[in-house]
């Protein structure tokens, strides 16, 4: 077994696009979860909306990029308001249902034959990413090694991209928390009535929160598809979410760097067991017999495990303070 | 708090009905213009991408791989041919299905047109028309048949098939009841809002499968005994995980979200150690319709609707005439009055997830055979889920009557909505229902204010 190649591929992962993906999801998931107390379960619905934003209006309407990367954030944002309104005066777990009903129903609409002139249904939607490559400094064909990993000139591109993001973002979450803005929104966090009280629109705050949290995610499908260079429905699936949320819980809601100290950590942990079990796995006598998705899906069982043991024994996660998230219905 | 929202509420109305209109917009911007086809794409990977099959023949490099899955209405085909010729009608390649329906052919780049041989699809099944199809390099080719007579062809007449669609409409809301009354029972008494009630779902009809299958026992007594082994799960699962955290006092949402990490874990584990394929039962297969004029129905759809009834009519005598019904309606209504009047509070609940843990049991193995085919799949209970929470929100959360109307209207919607879009999308419609219902009433039919705050 060569342990060196399990570290670098988990390594890898801990600074690789799909962990700027998670963080990016995770960071929207933070301003509703973490600063606001909403439970958003279908956060993957958001980066759904921005990623087929980008793929129908360049390769269906044929629209230049910039064009599908303003839909991509703003679909998004109505899908917040529509969810928003009708479950934000109610109590939290009715937002849970709603969101992760309309997540499930945007991957079956997306996927549906009935819409395939559109989002070219389960073949999903590819060839729209020229111009964002056509940016990059580095040779496409190229692979580089950064610290004996080895990424391709478009993947680094787009990690050079992606982290940008992410700073800028944990910067404008900084500036949010502690802005009046964000003292509100945790006012309301913590005891509605209070807030209600001094005068505070609390619904309007909850939007706000919300409709930004849902964008970010949008960011974060916007960036996966330029990143992968195709958007498939499938992908879009409720599970992804959880990583995002896994991810959040274990760096520590309602912190700035929390969601990216998270999302880095969680894929680093999800695949050393998983390049472990895939090397005991391969070669021609392997040492346990499992196929390809059993193991595939262990690294799903962890996740749910983490989520739970992490949510009973420590909710703030590695950052977090216990005072901040202490939630309760 | 209440008035004000109450106030604000009246205020948004009409804000509401602009915001479905607008709902409605974002969600039919998917929905072009399309052919209805009868038919599954290729089963996606969990980890979300497709690795290429290990016995896949070796083809030339520049050939590129076409498949898809023949799937006529929910039954695969396999060992029939799929044949691809170019535009001189020259044969190129020749395929058999394997199991389950799939079948792959390499092929050159180009136009071609695929067709299934009829003389070897079974007798009873016949292919709508062949498909052509351009292939090219570096993009999924995936074809797709339609099989039975076309769509277009109206030779049935439409009263006939609503009467089949309703009645399709009330099996399928009766298995959501069933399966969904546990979830309504267990938020009452406990105020968790279980994402994890999909699993005992899916472990009911697993646990089925495995006694019918793997010890060859006939379904009705594997069934009788996949309920004892759902009560089991259900009274563990409390017993072992919800006990403990109401006792640290663990707060409602956090509740919420280990049900989540409990679902997840929980739903991987099955396709780990039971299949990430759909699995049939040895018994039910071919099933022949009954006919009694316009309504025609297989003898398992009518047993499943006779046993859902049967079964529900017995949870609302139980809830109405016995002891330990009346102690359940009385916790859910106010548990510290019923606690303060004498009743074990938590022996109640640990009978709310014994009985709810069976009654999701039966409801699986139902809902595998009337709905699936008479199959069983790791994640039924999760497709399941999302319709229960949208049955039990409309009949108002927390009530057991209000969540078995519910439940029915929801499985309703959802075969009904087929007679206007596509098949494909028949979830949809009940997923709908449950975010319409919010906007409008959210306390749902039969529930009561005071309970959404």
């Amino acid at each position: 077994m060569d342990l060196l190649a399990v570290l670098q591929v988990s390594f890898a992962q801990m600074i690789g696009p799909s962990a700027i993906f998670y963080a990016l999801l995770a960071i929207g998931l933070n301003l509703h979860f973490g600063y606001a107390g909403l439970l958003n379960f279908g956060q993957i619905g958001f980066a759904l909306l921005g990623g087929y934003g980008v793929g129908i209006m360049t390769v269906t309407y044929g629209q230049p990029l910039w064009m599908g990367v303003l839909v991509g954030l703003a679909l998004p944002a109505l899908l917040a308001l529509l969810l928003g309104i009708p479950t934000l005066r109610l109590r939290a777990d009715y937002l849970a249902i709603a969101t992760i009903a309309a997540a499930e129903i945007l991957r079956l609409m997306f996927r549906s034959t009935a819409s395939d002139s559109v989002t070219g249904s389960t073949r999903g939607l590819w060839g729209f990413a020229g111009p964002f490559t056509a940016w990059s400094p580095f040779d496409s064909g190229k692979q580089y090694n950064l610290l004996g990993m080895r990424f391709y000139g478009d993947d680094l591109w787009a990690m050079v991209v992606g982290w940008t993001l992410v700073l800028v973002l944990c910067g404008v979450v900084y500036l949010l928390s502690h802005s009046p803005w964000g003292r509100v929104l945790k006012a309301v966090r913590e005891d509605e009535d209070a807030a209600r009280a001094l005068g505070k629109n609390v619904f309007v705050y909850k939007m706000q929160a919300l409709v930004l949290g849902g964008m970010i995610g949008g960011l974060g499908g916007i960036f996966n598809a330029l990143q992968t260079k195709s958007i498939n429905p499938d992908f879009y699936s409720t599970a992804q979410t959880f990583f995002a949320f896994g991810a959040l819980i274990l760096g520590g809601a309602a912190t700035v760097f929390g969601p990216v100290l998270g999302a880095m950590l969680f894929w680093f942990i999800l695949t050393l067991p998983d390049a472990f079990l895939r090397q005991a796995i391969s070669g021609p006598d392997p040492l346990i017999s499992l196929t390809e998705q059993q193991v595939g899906a262990m690294r799903f069982v962890l996740l749910g495990i983490l989520i739970a043991v992490m949510m009973v024994f420590r909710p703030q996660g590695i950052l977090g303070s216990k005072r901040e998230v202490q939630l309760d219905a | 708090m209440a008035p004000t929202v109450r106030l604000r509420r009246r205020r948004w109305a009409s804000g509401f009905q602009i915001v479905l209109l607008l709902l409605a917009a974002v969600f039919g911007l998917a929905i072009g213009a399309g052919t209805a086809a009868a038919q599954d794409p290729p089963e996606p990977s969990p980890t979300g991408t497709t690795a290429p099959p290990a016995d896949a023949p070796p083809v030339a490099d520049d050939a590129v791989t076409v498949r898809g899955t023949l799937n006529n209405a929910g039954e695969r085909l396999d060992g029939v041919t799929v044949r691809a010729s170019d535009a001189a009608g020259e044969v190129v390649g020749e395929t058999e299905s394997a199991d389950g329906g799939r079948w792959e052919l390499a092929v050159p780049p180009g136009t071609y047109v695929f067709e299934v041989i009829g003389e070897s699809l079974p007798d009873d099944v016949t292919v709508q028309s062949t498909v052509t199809r351009d292939v090219a390099a570096g993009q999924p080719n995936t074809v797709i048949f339609s099989f039975g007579e076309a769509r277009s062809g109206s030779n049935v007449a439409f009263a006939e098939t609503l009467i089949r669609t309703i009645v399709d409409g009330l099996r399928f809301g009766l298995i959501i009841a069933i399966a969904g009354v546990g979830l309504s029972l267990i938020f009452g008494t406990t105020g968790l809002t279980n994402f994890a009630h999909g699993e005992l779902v899916t472990l009911g009809a697993v646990a089925a499968w495995v006694f019918n299958v793997s010890f060859g026992i006939h379904l009705i007594p594997a069934t009788i005994l996949a309920i004892i082994v759902g009560v089991i799960i259900g009274w563990l699962n409390n017993a072992l995980v919800w006990a403990p955290l109401r006792r640290r006092r663990t707060g409602l949402i956090a509740q919420l979200v280990v049900s989540i990490g409990l679902a997840i874990a929980l739903r991987y584990l099955i396709l780990i150690f039971f299949s990430d394929r759909a699995q049939p039962y040895s018994d039910y297969q071919a099933q022949r319709q009954l006919q009694w004029g316009p309504l025609a129905i297989t003898p398992v759809n009518l047993a499943c609707i006779v046993i859902s009834l049967v079964v529900l009519v017995g949870v609302a005598l139980l809830l109405q005439r016995t002891r330990i019904g009346k102690a359940m309606r009385a916790v859910a209504d106010n548990r510290d009055l019923a606690a303060s009047s004498g009743i074990d509070v938590e022996k109640v609940i640990r009978f709310v997830w014994g009985l709810g843990g069976g009654l999701a049991a039966l409801g699986g193995v139902l809902f595998g055979l009337s709905e699936l085919g008479g199959r069983v799949q790791w994640e039924m209970g999760f497709k399941l889920l999302l319709l229960m929470f949208a049955g039990i929100i409309l009949g108002g959360l927390g009530t057991a009557y209000g969540a078995l109307l519910g439940c029915v209207v929801v499985g309703l919607l959802v075969q009904l909505s087929t007679l206007v879009i596509n098949p494909d999308l028949k979830y949809i419609g009940g997923l709908l229902v449950l975010i319409v219902i919010l906007v409008i009433r959210p306390q749902g039919i039969l529930g009561s204010r005071t309970r959404i705050g």
